[in-house]
């Protein structure tokens, strides 16, 4: 196997009774890069996750993970991943040094190596003075600090995260992304999963997923460049009226509001898309004014989902 | 390899035991549980009956009548708490529960006693807790004071009772062996079972299933400390019933040791198949129950195993705590060696077997 690509998939599917979490997902993740899935709740990130990590068996198709085959050589991948849950799951009635403690142990680092790993952490993740507390009184921003911490102690090849910044506030966001740029520089491949819009751009590659699918895949960059849409801005007298006049269109393929404006994705293919749309409002007697703009990053996921929100409250 | 393996399971057991420090309940329940059951069970349970409540309807008033009475209050069987006026009146007493046990004297009670042909005195027994009736029988059989032996002759038994080993009858020297075997049932099924339900419950699993522990290792890790803490309970509950109701340690005590230490091995067992089972601690909670129930009542525990229906006796065969309780006694009580009771120590070894097998086949290190 070329050792160019972290994560290969090939038809990935996940079906739970009758409902098919995961379809068909072919997936190519370069190493040493962040990788994101985007998706809404329910849509088969975690699952996909799931299967890459060895936790649950695909259904159908195939998977290799660093040039391993899961789930059949899940056991040596595990010293070479890290996993980082969705909720906390280290162990609330331990202080942070006896989980980090526990954790080197599990993955039996040679106690030379052990002491400095471990000193080291608490101090890249500024977990230095809660030491001694219990992991279960810590806030969302140090569960999450002390959790990467734990899931980078072995020096893992590649990380998976599972909505890693779920319960925290911007700044441990920002923070916390920091140290995940700071693991890719060392070589860390980082598969991510997320809801959230700025995250998703901060990625090197990104995947959207929805129903289960792969909707589409790229940059941020190309993505957001390579929409399949013409984008709108439009600012109109009555954003209500407005956005009901060109729903019924057959060209607009969305309309979201944002504040008074509205930001409409046309077809692509349709002609003189500022225009038509300048003369509707017109003719219905709505002063508007219409411009193209550049896409961004919800654009180009309510483009290729069809879906008008990606944070949709469905239980994963 | 080896030497890996075994650091996983010191550092899972190190943190288990870290964790039961800090969970008062839990660690107060350790000591707790053996601690009231064996002062609970050890005076509570007392199948050498005393001191029932009777009442006397003494319508003869004869020498002969009162001798009766008082020889029945000297027995120290009964104590006449209440005198009634009529066989109405007695049936009333008994009936709300004041009395369990009535003695009727008729007004013709000296004659049919010296006819000897039929029972001269009626005995009315509260039959509704049946633990009185084998009583009150005793009771029946009761002989009429000095000079007035029916003519009659009583025939000699034909055999002198010798009691082995607990030669005083005392409840105490049965019932606290068989505690051990009760306790460590409850303590050792139900705290492996939560153990790694909770483990399940709090999401620590997902974590853990993507490390290089395995499942052998996990279970490994996660018993260790509760054979130590099974060992301890049994410690506490020699040693109190031998300090407070004198229970002889006939046997070797490390003939014990064994035993119990074989006698956990198995509820462990059970402990991790219910932990694979259940998916919340309250339905390991109820799955333990579940199994406890049987086990105190069909093991001989409770009831003697030889007076069971042959159907009770076959589910009795299949629990391990029937073997460990015959195991215990014969070891403690009597000074039997493991090779000696063979039958009920292989037994154990099959349970522990059988169990461990499923739980590992079935604790699955995937989430599906």
């Amino acid at each position: 196997m070329a050792g160019d690509f972290a994560v290969e998939t090939h038809g990935l599917t996940r079906r739970f009774g009758k409902f098919t979490a995961v379809d068909g997902i072919d997936l190519r993740i370069p190493r040493g890069k962040i990788y994101g899935f985007l998706g809404p709740n329910g849509s088969g990130k975690s699952t996909t996750i799931r299967m890459l990590c060895g936790l649950l068996e695909p259904s159908a198709g195939e998977a290799r993970v660093l040039g391993h085959s899961v789930p059949r050589e899940a056991e040596t991948l595990r010293r070479k991943i890290g996993y980082m849950t969705q909720s906390f799951s280290l162990y609330a009635d331990l202080t942070v040094s006896e989980n980090l403690e526990f954790m080197a142990e599990v993955f039996t680092l040679p106690s030379a190596r052990r002491e400095a790993r471990i000193q080291g952490a608490l101090e890249r993740y500024f977990l230095k003075a809660l030491r001694q507390q219990r992991a279960g009184t810590l806030s969302g921003g140090q569960k999450q600090r002390l959790a990467l911490a734990a899931a980078t102690l072995h020096e893992p090849e590649m990380l998976f995260l599972d909505e890693p910044t779920s319960a925290v506030d911007p700044q441990s966001r920002r923070d916390f992304w920091d140290r995940l740029f700071d693991l890719a520089a060392d070589g860390t491949t980082i598969l991510v999963t997320t809801h959230l819009m700025d995250e998703a751009e901060r990625c090197h590659g990104l995947a959207i997923i929805s129903g289960g699918k792969l909707a589409a895949e790229g940059s941020p960059q190309d993505l957001m460049q390579h929409i399949d849409a013409l984008v709108l801005e439009i600012d109109p007298k009555d954003p209500r009226k407005a956005s009901d006049l060109l729903r019924r269109q057959p060209y607009v393929k969305s309309v979201t509001q944002i504040g008074n404006h509205l930001h409409a994705l046309l077809k692509k293919d349709t002609r003189d898309g500022v225009r038509q749309v300048q003369a509707l409002l017109k003719q219905e007697g709505v002063e508007a004014g219409v411009r193209e703009t550049h896409a961004d990053l919800e654009d180009v996921f309510v483009a290729s989902t069809g879906s008008g929100e990606a944070g949709d409250d469905r239980a994963d | 390899m080896l030497t890996d393996s075994l650091r996983r399971i010191r550092a899972v057991a190190a943190k288990e035991v870290r964790q039961l420090l800090r969970d008062r309940l839990t660690f107060g329940m350790i000591v707790g549980i053996p601690l009231l059951q064996v002062i609970l069970f050890g005076y509570a349970i007392n199948t050498d009956v005393r001191h029932l409540r009777a009442a006397v309807a003494d319508m003869a008033g004869t020498q002969l009548s009162r001798s009766v009475v008082s020889s029945a209050q000297a027995s120290q069987v009964v104590d006449i708490v209440a005198v009634a006026r009529s066989a109405p009146e007695l049936e009333t007493l008994l009936r709300d529960g004041k009395v369990s046990v009535g003695l009727y004297l008729p007004p013709d009670f000296d004659r049919l006693a010296m006819s000897g042909t039929r029972p001269a005195a009626q005995l009315m027994v509260d039959g509704s807790d049946p633990t009185l009736l084998g009583v009150a029988q005793g009771l029946a059989k009761l002989p009429l004071a000095g000079r007035y032996q029916p003519p009659r002759s009583v025939p000699a038994t034909l055999f002198e009772m010798r009691n082995f080993y607990n030669p005083e009858r005392r409840s105490a020297v049965d019932i606290v062996p068989a505690l051990i075997g009760v306790i460590l049932t409850l303590t050792m099924v139900l705290f492996t079972a939560v153990a790694i339900v909770r483990e399940r419950e709090r999401g620590n699993l997902e974590l853990l299933i993507t490390t290089p522990v395995s499942t052998v290792e996990l279970m490994a890790g996660k018993i260790g400390p509760y054979i130590v803490i099974g060992l301890i309970q049994v410690s506490i509950v020699l040693l109190l019933g031998w300090l407070l109701f004198h229970v002889p340690v006939v046997g070797s005590i490390a003939t014990l040791y064994l035993s119990a230490l074989l006698f956990i091995a198995a509820s462990l067992g059970l402990g991790l198949l219910i932990s694979t089972l259940a998916k919340t601690q309250f339905q390991a909670m109820q799955l333990t129950v579940f199994t406890f129930l049987p086990s105190i009542l069909l093991s001989g525990f409770m009831f003697p195993f030889d007076g069971m229906p042959a159907f009770a006796r076959w589910i009795g065969e299949f629990l391990p705590l029937t073997h460990f309780i015959r195991l215990v006694r014969g070891v403690l009580l009597r000074g039997a060696s493991l090779s000696g009771m063979w039958v009920d120590v292989w037994p154990l070894l099959a349970f522990l077997a059988v169990t461990m097998v499923l739980a590992v086949l079935k604790f699955n290190k995937r989430l599906d």
